[in-house]
């Protein structure tokens, strides 16, 4: 399969931008991820994770549907670990309980919508963000919206097969291995914040 | 969605915007509301972005708090007014190709009952005098003439209103509008007739202004579509914006023109005592 020069970096790309997907970049194997649109080793993009939330002046974290809810212990046990994970690299949570369009509007400050994420993302400075529990479509949605109209740098943390349009993406993400990068963000920081 | 799975993930109830602590808390899942109870609970609608005056969104409003079991309930709909606001509802919702909204109800409840045996899915078809009597028509007719499961609801402002005024086959003969000029030449189609005639075994007409009984027949016609079989209720629901007249008329318009109609089968009247409702 040839290799695309397509790169998913911070916008403000365009008004429209890409679907990273038709732009040649494919989604990572297992223990694959991926970072800027090109597929490396699991580990390299936990590096990275780490890195970019340490360096970020204001990080937020976006869980979705899938964890806030509490449909099963699965999703119990990942919204804990999720959360344990934002407050280990020090920041902020604004969730995305739904996917509905909201009339006349969000309000930023607390909420996130997959429609006009980059409202959230204006309003309150975010630099870096991790999506996490939100699904495939209105995810991969939201990640091009942010692209195209930001300067956001956007992390997806899967629990399926990945994301395309997220800056770095990891895939199979669940409860244990999101406290596995909770680890590793506590040990870059040197030690367990207070 | 029982009302205990609609609960927040322990940890982010303090992040949760007010209005989902407030459907958690204080929503009608699992109560068994109604229209006697609006201002008591939270509501499924916050806000709506239809003209004002609008007695579609009222219905809506309506409907959604006459609902037997919300948590348990998934609205089809197709391409019109409601269609605005429809994906706002905080109820499961589809919208379907213009037109096909009763073939994919009548997939969707058929899968329902193969995955969930044991419980009630209602499935409510809610879409415009043009997605149902019009271009909807056939796969209306037909999942009657089937005897599926499901309740069609029709939000009849007798014209084709978000796209500006064409006249529909509910506009009444005569009708003008923007861009029916020279008026309707030919009568409104009669489609609680029509419904009876297909095998509906309850079929009502009512209006938006008579908000007790729109409640009291949509539990109803829920029910019977639950345990007997197809379903029809016709809401009239005037439209200010192309109709023309002033949007504090709404009512008035409705209460003017009211039809009410209850056809109730044998077997449903039965079902519908049982139940008390």
């Amino acid at each position: 399969m040839a290799i695309s020069s397509y790169r998913v970096i911070p916008g403000p790309e365009s008004y429209l931008s890409p679907a990273a997907a038709s732009m040649g970049v494919v989604l990572p194997e297992k223990g694959e991820a991926l970072i800027e649109g090109k597929i490396v080793p699991e580990e390299e993009a936990i590096e990275k994770i780490t890195e970019k939330l340490i360096l970020a002046k204001n990080p937020f974290f976006f869980p979705g549907p899938l964890i806030l809810w509490a449909w099963n212990e699965k999703a119990i046990a990942k919204a804990k670990a999720v959360k344990e994970l934002a407050e280990a690299a020090g920041a902020k949570i604004i969730p995305m309980p739904d996917y509905r369009p909201k009339y006349p509007m969000i309000n930023p400050e607390e909420e996130i919508n997959p429609n006009h994420p980059n409202l959230t993302i204006w309003h309150n400075k975010i630099d870096t963000c991790v999506f996490v529990g939100v699904h495939c479509h209105y995810a991969n949605l939201a990640l091009k919206i942010i692209r195209g109209g930001t300067d956001c740098y956007t992390i997806a943390l899967c629990g399926q097969a990945g994301h395309e349009d997220a800056m770095i993406t990891l895939r199979d993400i669940h409860s244990e291995e999101v406290q596995k990068l909770t680890e590793v963000v506590k040990r870059a920081k040197g030690g367990t914040p207070q | 969605m029982k009302k205990n799975i609609a609960t927040i993930s322990p940890g982010f109830e303090d992040i949760m915007p007010e209005e989902y602590q407030d459907l958690v808390n204080d929503g009608p899942y699992g109560r068994g509301l109604g229209i006697k109870n609006l201002g008591t609970f939270k509501e499924l609608i916050e806000e709506h972005p239809l003209c004002a005056g609008c007695g579609l969104a009222l219905a809506i409003r309506l409907t959604a708090a006459s609902l037997p079991a919300p948590e348990d309930t998934i609205i089809v709909g197709t391409t019109g007014c409601n269609s605005i606001l429809m994906p706002q509802l905080a109820i499961h919702n589809i919208h379907s190709l213009f037109g096909n909204q009763s073939s994919l109800a009548a997939g969707l409840k058929r899968a329902l009952k193969l995955r969930y045996p044991d419980k009630n899915k209602d499935v409510v078809v809610m879409a415009g005098d043009g997605g149902i009597a019009d271009i909807g028509l056939s796969p209306t007719l037909h999942t009657w003439l089937r005897r599926e499961n499901l309740t069609t609801i029709m939000l009849d402002n007798e014209s084709y209103s978000n796209t500006g005024g064409q006249e529909s086959g509910m506009s009444c003969e005569g009708a003008v509008l923007n861009m029916a000029p020279t008026g309707k030449k030919f009568p409104k189609i009669p489609m609680p007739e029509i419904a009876k005639d297909s095998g509906c075994a309850y079929v009502a007409t009512v209006s938006v202004a008579n908000a007790r009984r729109l409640g009291r027949m949509v539990k109803r016609a829920i029910l019977v579509a639950r345990e007997i079989g197809p379903t029809y209720l016709q809401i009239f629901v005037p439209c200010p914006t192309n109709y023309k007249f002033s949007t504090s008329e709404t009512l008035k318009r409705a209460k003017e023109r009211e039809k009410i109609m209850e056809y109730i089968s044998s077997e449903a009247e039965k079902l519908i005592k049982e139940a008390n409702i």
